[in-house]
């Protein structure tokens, strides 16, 4: 059996076992309450914090806990247009890329639905990576409030080119949220920043924790009812001993970050360089170099993608895939679309830090079958279809001749 | 699509209903049974259908005339051309 859907959850790293094991005997008390329980919380939750703040570029006091990553994205979009929004500016401007994680997407839809904010999403090349002549251009409108831009790309893994973008937020003076979910303890984090995102799961710490940083001097007000947690920006009693784990984790990923991405890395390029030689009609998205380490998907033409999820799943491969029918949604990948990439047969495969050469050498022997079986189906169901009948409605699936 | 005068389908494919990848794999059929120059129209509802079609021609090189949406069905113009 080979896990390979890191993307979405790095399994968690043996030291954010440890402590977390360690902390849910010593944490567990509220960390606001001043008895001996509660204080030691307390310092179990400052030395989470000033950890997760040392790797990720930031003073502890601009970094809170969230219950997930999503939230810390809703928080960050939220909270910093809310407080640039005034009667003079009206509803404002917001910018983002159009393969922004949905918690993005999501956040700055409900904006404009809720307060009328204006929403400009700007494209990206084939490789994903967002094209900074034109959001350098939406920044510069009037009343821009906020932008998004991501580290690196969840689905394809491509990098962005965040440097870029902040010389055009700082000229506009123009808040620049990056979230760094995607990439995480796997690459530097990029500096420029207003606001930054984050999500434990991905980079090897429990589910559950997500990482919201608001760089001091930037403008943010807590969009929900108040509360005292988390420097006032997240409500709610935090988790201390799945945050200390998470910041155990993170400093550990950090560390032999060295060693396990270059592994990573020769991984993919096999893959990548494989895949379209042993499979027929496929095509290998994102960029070939610029990306994040252990990120890599492709698509297959004429295959249905949940089947290909599933048969792979059954021979023993945990993936994941960005066509609609394997969507919970129904919707195909709004990355791949934007990226005019083919969103049918689609497979993302993000390897674990832990994973051999060996299990990635028989999912290259069992894909090109698999794939084979999968579309001996779909030609299979195609050829039962129902022939055209001049005398009835059309059937679907049948060609006509349209009358003239 | 543009301005230019809308060419007049020869054959039409109606995929209305299908998931992916049916669209996609009937129009690869399709697109064999008629001539190098004719226009193929195929109806969809699937929603991967228009970023499909995109990919799908530049990868096959037949030549995509544009796509339409008229409530849930997309219409896919696509010449033939070899």
């Amino acid at each position: 059996m080979a896990y390979f859907d890191a993307a979405s959850a790095e399994p968690l790293h043996r030291s954010g076992r440890e402590a977390l094991l360690a902390a849910l005997d010593e944490g567990w008390a509220d960390p606001a309450r001043l008895h001996r329980e509660g204080r030691r919380a307390q310092l179990l939750l400052d030395q989470a914090r000033e950890a997760t703040a040392a790797e990720l570029g930031c003073r502890p006091d601009e970094l809170s806990f969230t219950s997930s990553g999503t939230q810390a994205v809703h928080l960050a979009v939220l909270g910093a247009v809310q407080a640039r929004q005034s009667a003079a500016r009206g509803p404002g401007h917001l910018v983002e890329s159009a393969v922004e994680h949905s918690s993005v997407l999501a956040a700055a839809d409900w904006l404009a639905r809720r307060t009328g904010t204006a929403v400009t999403i700007t494209g990206v090349d084939q490789a994903g990576r967002a094209d900074v002549t034109e959001f350098a251009a939406a920044v510069q409108r009037d009343r821009t409030l906020l932008a998004c831009l991501q580290s690196a790309n969840q689905e394809v893994g491509t990098l962005q080119p965040v440097a870029e973008v902040t010389a055009a937020c700082l000229d506009s003076g123009v808040p620049l949220l990056v979230d760094i979910a995607a990439s995480a303890g796997r690459m530097p984090v990029p500096g420029g920043w207003a606001l930054l995102t984050a999500s434990a799961r991905k980079w090897g710490g429990p589910a559950g924790v997500g990482v919201l940083a608001v760089r001091k001097g930037t403008r943010w007000r807590e969009p929900f009812p108040a509360d005292d947690r988390e420097n006032r920006r997240v409500p709610g009693f935090p988790n201390v001993p799945a945050v200390l784990a998470a910041a155990a984790s993170l400093t550990a990923v950090s560390r032999e970050r060295g060693s396990t991405d270059t592994a990573l890395r020769a991984l993919v390029d096999r893959i990548r360089s494989e895949v379209p030689r042993t499979v027929p009609d496929s095509v290998v998205h994102g960029d070939p170099a610029a990306r994040l380490p252990h990120i890599v998907t492709f698509s297959c033409l004429y295959v249905d993608g949940e089947a290909l999820v599933t048969e792979l799943d059954r021979a023993g491969f945990s993936v994941s895939s960005g066509s609609a029918c394997a969507a919970g949604s129904g919707q195909p990948s709004h990355v791949l679309a934007a990226m005019g990439a083919l969103t049918h047969g689609n497979v993302r495969v993000s390897l674990p830090r832990d994973v051999s050469a060996a299990a990635v050498s028989e999912f290259l022997d069992a894909l090109p079958p698999i794939v084979a079986r999968v579309r001996d189906t779909v030609r299979a169901g195609t050829a039962a279809a129902p022939a055209s009948d001049p005398r009835s409605p059309d059937p679907r699936g049948a060609v006509k001749r349209p009358g003239r | 699509m543009s301005d230019a005068p809308v060419p007049v389908a020869d054959q039409v494919l109606d995929c209305t209903g299908m998931a992916c990848p049916l669209p996609v794999v009937k129009t690869s059929q399709a697109i064999k049974k008629i001539e190098a120059g004719q226009v193929l129209e195929l109806l969809a509802t699937d929603p991967g259908v228009e970023p499909d079609m995109k990919a799908w021609t530049g990868r096959t090189g037949n030549e995509l005339l544009g796509i339409a949406r008229e409530g849930d069905v997309f219409h896919v113009l696509i010449r033939r051309t070899r």
